[in-house]
Parts: structure tokens; sequence; C-alpha cells
């Protein structure tokens, strides 16, 4: 069986630099979004206890064949690669037709694997309309899963309850961040890296049209103004009284 | 008339939508009408404030199932003619979010914090690049998935000329089989309504938690905390988490401690009216957005200060 995992590529967040309150990209380097990493994570230690086969899944411009190596270190075993230029800045429609489109190439898929939201956009759109696209049953922000032959015993964790589910495979899962430990691969797991196997394909050998229009239209996107009053205190007497001046305290 | 529709499994969170949905559907002059599932109670609620209500019965959907909800949602938007759908964007919310707007061939924002309508389009804005900026954003399709970030609106207040209407629609056996359900051990303090925050990080130390905890409750305030300090070192539910994966709060005052102040927190509290912070790293970003910073270690700042407020 194989486990697809959906990986992004992103700009690292701490690297951007807010200038005349535009974020600032020129020179910012890529990574596996964080909660992707989890998301690999879980199919990694699946994997381990199932014999199955891990497939990671990105589309994007060329630089994600340097970023997947990472995850084919980590422990997946073969890369599917959707590369265009087009691809870097898509919309989640688009994108999700294309990760679809690529799923349906592949052979015995049980389970898809997401982060719960993509580190630059967390928007947490692309998993639930792949899994339309594919008509999948879906089980967002899950926090582990079992397997036992075909079926999936999957907790997912809301903010006021945690739920155990039970669905037949084949199902599309997104990860909760923070759920598990990412493992960091070794010099030699690196090195074996670029050997495994990856698929690189176009849009052109992917059986979709992408329309140009977009839905999502991005008239600005600009930092908060910041209007604060900076004043350095020196003393726990001080914010004290600084507390006492705003009225918090003493009224 | 075209109709704005709204749903969330969570009756509070519905009403939040509904002033949402009010603000569009001036904007649009179009309709707003309330879609419950299985919920006579939210049924009544959402009527109670001046809400057409649609009430769906039908046992086969299957609320842990989002494939299921988002086939009932579709039916719903068919047969009431509606061009939006607003929704929450709780986890449920968001997950369907998705889905629905895929079926629906709809464009989707999820997240979104503020609203209003220009020239007869629907802008919305929500935080990206994990929040280090703002966007404003509009759906270009004619059919829109819109999921509001809870406590962006107002809770709709109770109103004349509600009504509640059965709605039929079909839906499948689900795939999807709920074992269990737990509800998790209950905070029933809600920092995003809290007037007054003591945020700690994780450069605070668990012995020391106490004073700071005497100092919230000195100041009438509540406890939060940054992420890490939730989900790594469990010291609070992760319902106390500020930021862009737990709340975002809006309290006249917050006094952070030992917090970096990384944009995936920063997000969630740089709405407050007064924001002090006590780091010892003097280069830390958190001081740059305070009104009040003092570079300090919390060793020694705590005891004197939790003994100020005596
Ligand atoms: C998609 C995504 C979503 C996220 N969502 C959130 C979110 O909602 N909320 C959130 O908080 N984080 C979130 N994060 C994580 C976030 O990026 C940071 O990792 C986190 O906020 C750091 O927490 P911290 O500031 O407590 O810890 P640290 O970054 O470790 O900072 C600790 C600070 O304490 C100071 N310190 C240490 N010792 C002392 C002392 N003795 N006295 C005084 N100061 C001291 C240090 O100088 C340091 O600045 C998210 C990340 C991602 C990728
Ligand atoms: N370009 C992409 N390539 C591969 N996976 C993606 C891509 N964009 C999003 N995903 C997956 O979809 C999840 C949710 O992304 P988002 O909807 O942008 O929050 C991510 O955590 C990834 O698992």
């Amino acid at each position: 069986m194989n486990i697809v995992v959906a990986i992004k590529q992103v700009p690292d967040i701490q690297q951007i630099r807010i200038r005349n309150r535009e974020p600032v990209l020129e020179g910012v380097s890529y990574t596996i979004g964080k909660i992707d990493k989890n998301a690999l994570e879980a199919g990694v230690q699946l994997k381990e206890s199932s014999q199955s086969n891990v497939i990671v899944l990105s589309a994007g411009n060329e630089e994600i064949e340097e970023t997947v190596k990472e995850a084919l270190a980590i422990g997946a075993d073969e890369a599917c690669l959707v590369i265009d230029d087009k691809l870097n800045d898509l919309e989640s429609e688009k994108i999700a037709g294309v990760l679809a489109a690529a799923v349906k190439k592949m052979d015995d898929v049980g389970i898809l694997l997401f982060g719960e939201g993509s580190s630059d956009n967390y928007s947490g759109q692309v998993s639930s309309r792949v899994a339309e696209l594919l008509g999948l049953p879906q089980v967002g922000y899950a926090s582990s899963i079992l397997l036992e032959g075909q079926t999936a015993k999957i907790t997912r964790q809301l903010e006021d309850e945690e739920e155990l589910l039970e669905v037949q495979l084949p199902v599309a899962v997104s990860i909760l961040g923070d759920s598990n430990e990412p493992r960091i691969p070794s010099v030699t797991q690196i090195l074996k890296a670029g050997r495994k196997p990856q698929e690189i394909l176009g849009l052109g050998d992917l059986d979709i049209e992408l329309s140009g229009e977009k839905t999502v239209m991005t008239l600005s996107a600009l930092a908060p103004e910041t209007d604060r009053k900076r004043i350095f205190l020196n003393s726990a007497g001080e914010l004290v009284a600084a507390l006492q001046a705003n009225g918090f305290i003493g009224r | 008339m075209a109709a704005i529709l709204i749903y969330s499994e969570k009756s509070s969170l519905a009403l939040e939508l509904l002033t949402a949905a009010g603000i569009l559907a001036q904007g649009c002059s179009s309709e707003v009408k309330g879609l419950c599932l299985n919920n006579d109670e939210q049924a009544a609620e959402m009527a109670s404030k001046g809400t057409a209500t649609f009430h769906i019965k039908n046992e086969n959907i299957n609320p842990a199932d989002t494939a299921s909800v988002a086939a009932a949602l579709e039916q719903a938007a068919e047969k009431l003619d509606a061009s939006i759908v607003i929704l929450a964007s709780n986890r449920r919310g968001k997950e369907l979010a998705g889905r629905l707007a895929q079926k629906l061939q709809a464009g989707c924002l999820t997240d979104v914090t503020g609203l209003a309508v220009v020239d007869g389009k629907v802008q919305c804005r929500r935080n990206a690049l994990s929040g280090s900026v703002i966007a404003t954003q509009q759906i270009e399709s004619k059919r829109q998935v819109i999921a509001l970030a809870p406590r962006s609106f107002e809770a709709a207040p109770a109103k004349e000329g509600g009504s509640i209407q059965d709605l039929e629609i079909t839906a499948a056996a689900s795939p999807l089989k709920v074992i269990a359900g737990r509800p998790k051990t209950g905070d029933t303090v809600d920092i995003g309504a809290a007037e007054i925050l003591v945020i700690v990080g994780q450069g605070m130390e668990e012995e020391d938690l106490h004073w700071a905890e005497s100092i919230a409750k000195s100041l009438g305030g509540e406890i939060a905390c940054s992420k890490p300090v939730a989900t790594d070192r469990k010291w609070f539910p992760e319902d106390r988490i500020v930021g862009l994966s737990g709340k975002i709060c809006k309290p006249r005052l917050a006094i952070i401690m030992g917090v970096s102040g990384q944009v995936q927190f920063t997000v969630g509290i740089r709405d407050a009216d007064t924001i002090m912070a006590v780091n010892k790293d003097e280069n830390a970003s958190i001081l740059q957005m305070a009104d009040y910073a003092m570079v300090a270690d919390l060793k020694e700042v705590l005891p004197e200060l939790a003994k100020s407020f005596g």
C-alpha cells in the first residue's frame, strides 16, 4: 500500500522581514511547511508499523526538488513532484486540482496525509478540496492514526472534544501541528536521499486544465500598523506605576 | 433574490455569523437564511434572532463526517438559492469550508476576521504569511464560501420576525464511524473574552508560575500562554493559547512574560489596547510591540512584582 504525504514548500517565516509594511521575500530560503513535517512523521510511523511505501507529493517551482530531499532523508521512499513556475503562487483550488490529478496516477493509495494548514497560507482548504475531488472520506485535525488491515482508527482533536473515528481505507487525513516529534535525519540518510526515486511531472502530464481565472484576488497584503508607546521600564516599581497611571490598579 | 446561507454546528458561533451575514445582506441586498442540522434548540435560538431558519432533520447526516455535512449543505444551498455560504472557522467549520467550496465550485476564504462590501463585492480580511501581514482578499467566483474566525463579530441580538421551516434533503449513510467522543477537560475561562490577560511563554519556569497567577488574580485578569507552553509543557489546556492556532484576543491590558514574540503569537495579541512585555533578551521582538517594555529576568522580577500587588 502507498501512503502519500502532501508537502508544501514555503518561505521560512522566521526569515521574513517587513519593510514599509511589505513582507520582503527576497533571499528568504524555502523549507518544508512546519506542520507538513508532522504529517510526514505520521506517514513514516505508519510505514514502519504496516510495511507500506511513503510517497511525498509536492507541487511548486523547480526548487521543490531540493526541498523535498529533506523529506526523502527523513524516511519517505519516493517523491512525486509536479513542477511548473506557475505553481508557486497558485490558489488553493488549483493546487488541489493538481494534487488530486497526480494522486489519480498512483496505484493503491491507502492514506493521503496533509498538514492541518500550510505555514504560509494556513487555510486548510487544500486537503478538503483534494478529498472531495477524489471522493474520499476525510478526517481533519488528527493527532494519531492506527492501522488494522484496511481499517484506520483515527483520533481527531477538536477545540473542546476528542473524537475516535473508524473508517475503511482509502482516506484523506490532515495532521494536527505539534502532534508528534518530527525526526531529524542522520547524515547517512541525507546522503542516501539523493538516490531515492523521484518522479517529476509537468502540468502537461496531468489530466487537468488550469483555467487562468483567479477565484480569489488579493487586493493588498500589508503588515498591520503598530502604534505603540515603547516606553522602557527599569523596575517592578515602574511597572506598577505604569499600571496605576493607566487605571489598571488602584481604581 | 440570492440568499446568504449561514451554518455552524456551534450555536454561539452561528450567532456571530448572523451578524456578519447581516452586514453582507445590506451591501449585496440579499436575504440571510440560517441552517440547522438536527438541532431543535439551535433552530429556536436562531429564529429568536429574527432569522429565517431552515431545519434539516435527517439522522443519516454524520456531524463528524465532513463529506456528509458538505453534501447536506450543498443541497441546501441549491434549494435556498444561496450564492454565499458563511461558516465558522473553528476546526469543523474550516474542514467543511474547503470541501463545500469544491462541491459548489466556489472560491473560498477561511479564518476571515473582517468583512466589507465594496462596489457590490465582498472584501475579506485575513492573516497571511503566518500573520505577518493582513491581507484584503476578494472572491471573484459567483459562489463563495467564507469561514469566519470565532469572535470576530458580536453575537446577533434578539429580534422579531424569525421563522423555522423544515428542509428536506437526502443523505446517504456515512462511511465514518464515531467510536468515542470525549469532551476535553473543562476549562471554563474564555481568554478571548477577558479584559486583562497575563500571558506566559517558555521564558517562565514552572515553579514561578504561581507568581504570574497571583498577579493575574489581583488585576482581575486571566492567565493565557504561548503555544509551546500548552502543547509541549502542558501547563495549561490548549484553549489558553494566544495566537494564530490559538485565540485572537483583544484585551484592554496584556502583560506578556517570557514570550519571544514570533508572528504566529503576536497576531493573537496585537489588537490589545495596552501591551506590557517582560523579557530578559533586549532584542526580543515582543519588546518592539509593547507600550511598556522591560528587560529583566523573570526569576528576579516576578517575586518583586507580585509583592507590589500585595
Ligand atoms: C502554523 C503555526 C502556528 C502557530 N501558532 C501559534 C500560536 O497560535 N501561538 C503561539 O504562541 N505560537 C504559535 N506558533 C509557534 C510560534 O512560532 C513560536 O514557536 C512560539 O510562539 C514561541 O513561544 P515562546 O515565545 O513562549 O517561546 P520562545 O520562542 O522559546 O521564547 C521564550 C522567550 O523567553 C525569554 N526568556 C527566557 N528566560 C527568561 C527569563 N528568565 N526571564 C525573562 N525572559 C526569559 C527568551 O528571551 C525568549 O524570548 C505557531 C507556529 C506555526 C508554524
Ligand atoms: N503546493 C502544494 N504541494 C503539496 N502539498 C500542498 C501544497 N499546498 C498545500 N499542500 C498540502 O495541503 C495542506 C494544507 O494547505 P493549505 O490549504 O494551504 O493550508 C498542507 O499542509 C499540505 O499538506
